[in-house]
């Protein structure tokens, strides 16, 4: 199922990390117990619903609630006029940053609609079918206003404007006129024409790409309670708690410390759920009934009015000398926001060349509003499309030189000390490591069978660390509770917990974690940028290293000695030496037992800001197999190869990679939005948004290499992000290979390939008879 | 509108309820019976998160109206384990570290032990397409299909040992 590769770390023998223990929540998943946001009732509860504007793009004139209230067993209804106008101000969350005059209008319109789906207005009501009722009753009147939905033909000078003040930042002068470019971003160092001159061989160019839905199982849900004094408890399925109460006090004009989160546990969320929809909708109707108001959104209402990550267009240019190695690197990436600033363009530009080794470099973004829902974060925001072009040109690069496209990238491979495109030199990182596993592999070595194709990519992303705490509390029998805020969304507390046992040399059994709400510990940042393992890990390692230093302060006490001749070894204090006395070794039980009577409980608490986070690089190998009748690309065989400096619970990191390998293989063959020519969404389901089902997919093969990152305890590197990179250049490399057919727009659905492959046959055809 | 008064036989248990005439099987047991183990996903039969058992069939909860249990037995993933003893597909899902978020899991877990009730000797190829019907978007069904091929094996070592 899975090989290791090791790195150069020599590693001690540890007992936990590094082994597939069970973790700590599975039994509660596999049963149903497991309570996730929608899965709260409180008593006296009212049923709250969003009434959502049926044009992409108009002017709100009026807004009549007056039928709806009349409605028996309406007891709330909130609109624009309940939420403050909010000042332009830039805030960070995850990797992106956002604004409240923007986060104001995408929670509840304002002057404009700005996507179809857009609230308009919510209610809360006795039931959820009365509250639908109420809806109907509610009339907007709308002055419809022509839209757009592609960013390149949102840039253009007479294209529908959907902001008046909006003026491209990031250009010198600053325009005069507003536009849909909100900002224009550039990295790299070096001389790119200098570059280009040097070259033998350069190739450019041009990609298109699709927004995608993170496609999280779990729709957004959540819970709000506000009493008759103000105090208000929310229970939501979120990434980030704590995210969600500071914007949802900002959006309310509250002081924080009224609103306590609870995490709920959470079905998926791939950087989608790190944004507030439903939350200070919940508050404001509840605030308004003083009762509990659960809101849930459809499936339909996710597609309609949430996520999804960036459609984009995408031009690359590449210079190289006839050896293979690449002269200068340059790209233009234009990223559609959806309806408010703020796309991840600016980590696509950062990261579309950072797996190679180049000394002239440069890229340019442009982040474009169009009217659709507001992009989030899914899954290292920004990198799967900027280097599925330069993956995708790199593969053509290789073909025209005659090299083998594992040895083109190890030939420019990012090593130790390399200058990043994004600035930053690299520590000890990974690339080569995985491009060799590649090599090595007997899949990149196997024969193909008929109308089958190979195609490799590589990835990166950077990973986050960012402020975490943790509390770890020693019980009185010598067990502990280990709390942290970072919600678990795929095995965390077991990775965690396995990193604190190991620390404090006994068994992972003995350690009760929970993700503790606002009110339970410091203010801790999102579960995303793939910072949980890396950061509350350490945050738990050195609540553990602050216990055992406890331990022993208190183990000096009762035996009357100084602390440094107090030692700890395997779980337990000992004298160190004969000098220091003839004292039985004690447990972390036998201490905490007499703990009253050496100083009270013991309690380790950390808070950080967790520096030094690892990038992470990957590189997958495929097989697809076309169909030449239908056009239908399947996947015949995959194996993914990512470094994840340690890999803590192996089986969760061969989870992330093969989820995020499956992801990008929908990205790559089937997902897409398709608009009706009012801006209208057509497929806002699964049954024709087409994620990957269990039969569309082989078993996904996978390679941990593990060079570790010093900056970590246990030498972690993120690995959630990466995983999903390289899979849509792999594929189209792969199709390229099998059909000769060169893809650069996603996603290469089974329409799409099979006039590609007519047009083809035509041209083989009108040649054959030439 | 007046409520239907239903009867029904859900995990074993004689149960009755109220619902509205448009509440589905999965809005009665999650809201009127608060079994909050079915997942709504999607409400529109695509994701099988609601997977349940009606009369000995398969079928997605969500797609079946609350008062078509009238008269008829419901198990749910509540029901699957017996007392603190996991069924062997929920043991086989935690071996094998085939969930990751975890709500799509008793879905799947309800889904899986349907096919192995019926072909303890199942190929891979039968696995993908029996559990096609749920979407997982966090595992890339790797380690699902591993623990379902798993636990057939246990489950046909079991009955050639007895």
């Amino acid at each position: 199922m899975s090989e290791s590769v090791k790195g150069n770390g020599a590693a001690k023998a540890l007992r936990w990390v590094g082994t597939r223990a069970a973790r700590p929540d599975g039994v509660d998943k596999v049963t149903g117990r497991a309570r996730f946001g929608a899965d709260l009732f409180a008593p006296n509860m009212l049923h709250g619903r969003v009434l959502r504007s049926p044009h992409a793009h108009a002017r709100i004139v009026s807004i009549d609630v007056s039928g709806a209230e009349k409605l028996p067993g309406v007891k709330a209804i909130v609109t624009r006029d309940d939420f403050p106008e909010m000042p332009s101000e830039w805030s960070p969350l995850g990797e992106l940053i956002v604004n409240y005059h923007d986060m104001t209008r995408n929670v509840m319109a304002r002057e404009k609609v700005l996507y179809e789906g857009h609230p308009v207005a919510a209610v809360a009501a006795t039931s959820p079918s009365l509250a639908k009722r109420a809806l109907a009753a509610i009339e907007v009147e709308y002055e419809v206003l022509p839209h757009v939905l592609d960013p390149v033909e949102a840039m253009r000078p007479d294209a529908p404007l959907l902001h008046d003040h909006l003026f491209t930042a990031g250009v010198d002068p600053r325009p005069e006129t507003p536009s849909n470019v909100a900002k224009r971003v550039q990295f790299g160092h070096g001389d790119v024409e200098e570059g280009f001159a040097a070259a033998d061989l350069t190739l450019e160019r041009e990609f298109d790409t699709r927004p995608v839905h993170q496609g999280y199982i779990e729709p957004h849900a959540c819970l709000g309670s506000v009493s008759e004094d103000g105090q208000a408890e929310l229970w939501v399925s979120t990434q980030g708690h704590f995210s969600v109460r500071g914007h949802c006090a900002r959006l309310l004009g509250w002081e924080m410390s009224r609103i306590r989160v609870t995490a709920a546990e959470i079905g998926g969320g791939f950087g989608g759920k790190t944004v507030v929809y439903l939350e200070p909708l919940s508050l404001a109707l509840s605030a308004r009934a003083c009762q509990p108001v659960k809101m849930q959104m459809t499936r339909e209402e996710v597609f309609r009015a949430t996520g999804p990550t960036s459609g984009a267009h995408v031009r690359v240019k590449i210079g190289a000398t006839r050896d293979g190695r690449i002269t200068a690197a340059d790209a233009e990436l234009v990223y559609q926001a959806g309806a408010f600033q703020g796309s991840p363009v600016q980590p696509g530009a950062m990261s579309a060349f950072a797996p190679y080794a180049l000394d002239h470099v440069r890229t340019v973004g442009y982040d474009v509003v169009v009217n659709r829902p507001k992009v989030a974060a899914y899954r290292a925001p920004g990198a799967p499309i900027a280097e599925f072009a330069v993956e995708s040109t790199l593969d053509e690069l290789a073909r025209e030189l005659g090299l083998d496209p594992l040895e083109l990238r190890l030939r420019n491979a990012a090593r130790e000390g390399s200058q990043s495109s994004y600035g930053p030199k690299f520590g000890p990182i990974g690339m080569a490591a995985t491009l060799e596993a590649a090599k090595a592999h007997p899949h990149y070595h196997a024969p193909l069978g008929p109308h089958q194709g190979r195609g490799v990519a590589s990835g990166f992303w950077f990973n986050i660390g960012g402020e975490t705490c943790a509390t770890m509390n020693v019980n009185e029998d010598g067990t502990v509770g280990l709390m942290t805020g970072t919600p678990d969304i795929g095995g965390t507390r077991a990775s965690v917990s396995m990193m604190a046992a190991e620390t404090l040399g006994i068994p992972l059994e003995r350690i009760r974690p929970i993700i503790g709400d606002t009110n339970a510990l410091g203010y801790t940042f999102v579960t995303g940028g793939s910072r949980v393992t890396y950061s509350s890990g350490m945050a738990a390692v050195q609540a553990a290293e602050d216990i055992i230093g406890q331990v022993r302060a208190r183990a000096a006490r009762l035996w009357d000695i100084p602390v440094e001749a107090v030692e700890w070894q395997d779980g337990m204090v000992a004298p160190a030496g004969a000098n220091a006395g003839e004292f039985d070794p004690m447990s972390l039980a036998d201490v905490a037992r007499v703990s009253g009577k050496t100083g009270g409980p013991i309690v380790g608490e950390v808070a950080i800001n967790a520096q030094g986070a690892g990038p992470s690089f990957g590189t997958h190998i495929v097989d697809v197999e076309i169909d030449p009748d239908t056009g239908r690309v399947s996947i015949a065989r995959y194996t993914a190869i990512q470094d994840a400096g340690k890999a803590v619970h192996p089986s969760y990191v061969e989870g992330q990679m093969q989820g995020g390998a499956v992801q990008g293989i929908g990205w790559a063959l089937n997902e897409e939005y398709i608009y009706d020519e009012q801006g209208r969404l057509e497929n806002p389901g699964f049954l024709d948004y087409r994620m990957p089902v269990c039969s569309d997919v082989p078993m996904i093969d996978t390679v941990i290499v593990e060079v570790p990152n010093p900056a970590h305890p246990f030498g972690v590197r993120g690995v959630g992000e990466t995983p999903i990179i390289p899979p849509m250049a792999a594929i189209a490399n792969a199709v390229e290979d099998a059909v000769g057919l060169r893809f650069t727009e996603l996603p290469m659905s089974p329409p799409r390939v099979l006039r590609a492959l007519d047009e083809q046959r035509e041209r083989l055809q009108a040649q054959a008879a030439e | 509108m007046a409520k239907l008064h239903i009867t029904t036989t859900i995990n074993g248990d004689a149960t009755e309820f109220l619902c509205e005439p448009e509440q589905t099987l999965l809005d009665v047991l999650r809201d009127e019976l608060q079994l909050t183990g079915s997942k709504e996903g999607c409400a529109s039969g695509d994701c099988g998160a609601c997977s349940v058992m009606l009369d000995g069939r398969l079928v997605c909860a969500c797609l079946v109206l609350g008062a078509e249990a009238a008269g008829r037995t419901v198990e749910t993933i509540e029901g699957v384990a017996r007392g603190e003893e996991l069924h062997l597909v929920q043991r086989k899902f935690l071996e094998h570290h085939a969930l990751q978020c975890g709500v799509c899991t008793p879905g799947f877990i309800v889904a899986a032990k349907a096919l192995l009730e019926r072909d303890t000797d199942p190929s891979e190829t039968e696995v993908r397409y029996w559990l096609a019907g749920n979407l997982c978007r966090c595992t890339g069904y790797d380690k699902i299909v591993r623990a379902v091929l798993d636990a057939a094996a246990e489950m046909r070592g079991e009955e050639a040992g007895a």
